[in-house]
């Protein structure tokens, strides 16, 4: 997709970072210890940590991956909110006061508490760095995928523009700035999605998002011999017939044009319908819907093509309130945009075609994750659900940057406060994230080749000030939360691998120093996944790093509070298990097989989130270990 | 190695209180939360079921998990309160 760029875009995108930049050398100066370093002196305002907390968890995968999976498959995309957010049930009531307690700069400290173990030191701060890394890649992926709207840049330069721009916040001034960072953009965010919400609904719906929405083609056919297609219309000529799983497509020849058209059968009629495709050459070259990208012949898709309010079809409503709006989604009728993939002769195409979808499975799950017999799901597609679910619920208590926040704040009531505040506000827009998703869904913003950006491209129909602005915030939330991320991941080599596990002799301002190092090796090896991760989902990605995070991490976590046998061999062992378990599933899933170039349906293990079978393993391993290594228990007092 | 909080916390009397409340709050929304899971998985018809004021169960659900995430966030910082107002007094 070709997008116009904006010079109040560009001013306003300036600002914010100018903003950001500017907090940094701010706190920089104020930066002397390794505790203001990695832990802000925790003395943060637990009402500033609670939005912090926000803004470091509402990363490109809530803004950018949950709105653009809702836009493409309904509520599918919403299950992930609803995960996401019920995870933080389980740091609160059994996490958040007990870790805060324990720990002193990261998440190490807290599970090596009572043991001074150095298995735990290695496993938990490799656990960290690899929990930290999944988590990267997707942020990454989203800063570049803003960028080329914003300012009209190639998506690596994305990349490459956040990771240097955290190097620098993250080894510049520590927690502190990336505190602030994350309070400021986690309380725009909310504030504008509001804002993007409330234009939503008093924009309503209609058949036709916009005057240049592009009209899609219909043509009647009929079948020759019984395999071969013929079309009345002498204007279009057939020149290929192409099948990818259970859909048949035809390049049909218009006006001196090709295009791809999808053969619709209904009761005995056949239509044509035009798609929108790729067409990738082997010397290279790119082809949009047949022409290069600089023509502009591809264009931005998504409409109702019903629109049903109380029992009567309409063409447009005026403004709706929130309930009315879901109401009338669930009534409608929706055209959303399915991809293939096939070879027509030594080109690789990709086609989008119009799939037809009542509103009805719009709001309810099934769409991505195969729930029912008529949809033909598996005994492994319900246990994706199954699995997707549980990681999400068990993953948010297990990520070290979130767990790290609990020691910016002064007590453990600040810390439950903090909480609180972040699950108010985290809630509040996930409920959000359901119509800025459906929102895109159906006013024609879609650009079929990145899902991640249709919650900005929705901002931009209603004006280019909001679209800078959302995309700006969007942009600061990549940064906010990869400077937490980096913080996490230079702690963990800094602090829990040299000084505590190599027990390298370092004064404080060496520790932060190390910190520093750590942070721009980790920002560097960011920016290599995030060019190579280009094209995925961002939400899919961290619902990834929720599940090895509740694999590796969060076991160890919840037996070392409320099961006292546990011992530091069983905790390093489950993470171990926990890791590779998890890792070693993902790497062999049809996703990633996808990812290879391979046959999906290939892939030796069907699953595509780990949880259902990782999880398990890691509490299994962690409770026979413990059970056979008693006796290390034995010369210690664990009666504190 | 002592691996003690960056800011002393003190002793909290009602810790043990608290963990207590935290582990039956957490139970009860494990089970709200797995009642969701649970019709996913057995019998997904019953999401798109209308329910309440033209939504569907899918819809009230999620909104409702979201929603009582929320609710006993307050209820339990309120008790937690109380308890090491009351415990922690002397």
């Amino acid at each position: 997709m070709i997008y116009e760029v904006s010079n109040l875009a560009i001013i306003i995108f300036l600002f914010i970072v100018g903003l950001v930049l500017g907090l940094s050398f701010y706190f920089a100066r104020k930066t002397k210890s390794a505790s203001s370093y990695y832990a802000a002196g925790g003395n943060i305002h637990w009402a500033v940590n609670g939005i912090a907390f926000a803004g470091d968890y509402l990363s490109a995968a809530s803004f950018l991956g949950i709105c653009g999976m809702i836009a493409y498959s309904g509520y599918d995309g919403f299950l992930y909110s609803i995960g996401y957010l019920a995870g933080w049930v389980v740091a609160l009531f059994l996490v958040a006061e007990p870790l805060k307690k324990l720990g002193k700069y990261t998440f190490t400290d807290a599970l090596d508490s009572r043991f001074n173990s150095k298995y735990i030191k290695l496993a938990a701060s490799i656990s960290t760095l690899i929990v930290s890394v999944f988590y990267l890649i997707p942020q990454m992926v989203g800063a570049g995928d803003l960028v080329v709207p914003l300012l009209g840049l190639p998506h690596w330069i994305g990349v490459l523009i956040v990771g240097s721009l955290v190097i620098f916040i993250v080894a510049t001034a520590g927690m502190t700035s990336t505190t602030y960072v994350q309070f400021i953009k986690g309380a725009l965010l909310i504030i504008f999605s509001t804002i993007l919400t409330i234009y939503i609904l008093n924009n309503g719906f209609t058949l036709t998002p916009n005057e240049n929405y592009h009209k899609f083609d219909k043509v009647a056919a009929s079948m020759v011999n019984g395999t071969d297609l013929s079309i009345a219309d002498p204007d279009y000529q057939v020149k290929a017939t192409q099948r990818a799983g259970s859909k048949t497509f035809v390049k049909l020849e218009r006006g001196g044009n090709e295009y791809w058209y999808n053969v619709n059968i209904k009761e005995d009629k056949i239509t044509l319908e035009e798609a929108l495709y790729t067409t990738s050459k082997p010397s290279g070259e790119k082809l949009y819907n047949g022409a290069p990208k600089s023509e502009r012949k591809f264009y931005q898709v998504g409409h109702l093509s019903k629109i049903v309010i109380d029992g009567k079809e309409v063409s447009k409503s005026g403004p709706v309130g929130p309930f009315e709006f879901l109401r009338i989604v669930g009534n409608s009728e929706v055209v959303r945009f399915s991809k293939n993939t096939f070879q027509d002769g030594d080109d690789k195409v990709t086609v989008w075609n119009q799939n037809v979808t009542s509103g009805g499975k719009v709001m309810k799950p099934g769409l991505i994750y195969k729930l029912t017999k008529e949809a033909g799901a598996t005994f492994w597609d319900r246990m994706n659900f199954l699995s997707l679910m549980l990681a999400l619920f068990l993953g948010t208590s297990a990520l070290p940057h979130i767990l790290i926040r609990y020691y910016t704040v002064s007590s453990q009531r600040a810390a439950r406060k903090s909480t609180i505040v972040a699950i108010a506000a985290i809630g509040f827009f996930y409920i959000l994230t359901l119509y800025m998703g459906l929102g895109a869904m159906i006013n024609g913003v879609l650009d079929v080749e990145s899902s991640n950006m249709s919650g900005p491209l929705l901002a931009k129909t209603f004006g280019i000030g909001l679209f800078s602005i959302i995309s700006a915030i969007a942009f600061a939330t990549v940064l906010g939360t990869v400077s937490g991320l980096i913080v996490a991941s230079s702690g963990a080599i800094a602090h829990d691998f040299i000084d505590k596990y190599l027990q390298v002799e370092m004064t404080d301002r060496g520790k932060v120093k190390a910190g520093k190092i750590a942070a721009v090796c980790v920002g560097i090896f960011a920016i290599i996944l995030g060019i190579l991760f280009k094209g995925m989902n961002v939400s899919f990605l961290v619902g990834l790093a929720f599940a090895v995070a509740a694999s590796a991490n969060l076991p160890s976590i919840l037996f070392l509070l409320f099961w006292k046998k546990t011992t530091a061999k069983g905790i390093a062992s489950s993470i171990f298990v926990g890791i590779v378990s998890s890792i070693g599933i993902i790497l062999f899933s049809p996703t990633m097989y996808e990812k290879y170039g391979l046959i999906p349906k290939d892939a030796p293990i069907p699953l595509d989130n780990p949880g259902i079978i990782s999880i398990p393993l890691a509490v299994i391993t962690l409770v026979v270990v413990s059970l056979l290594t008693q006796k290390d228990n034995s010369t210690k007092d664990f009666s504190k | 190695m002592i691996h003690e909080p960056v800011v002393e916390t003190g002793i909290d009397k009602a810790a043990a209180a608290k963990a207590k409340f935290g582990v039956i709050m957490f139970v009860i929304y494990t089970l709200v939360y797995s009642g969701f899971v649970l019709i996913g998985l057995t019998k997904p018809e019953w999401m798109g079921l209308e329910f309440v004021g033209g939504q569907n169960l899918a819809i009230i659900y999620g909104f409702g998990l979201i929603v009582l995430a929320i609710v006993m966030g307050f209820i339990y910082n309120y008790y937690c309160t109380k308890m090491e107002d009351r415990m922690n007094k002397h």
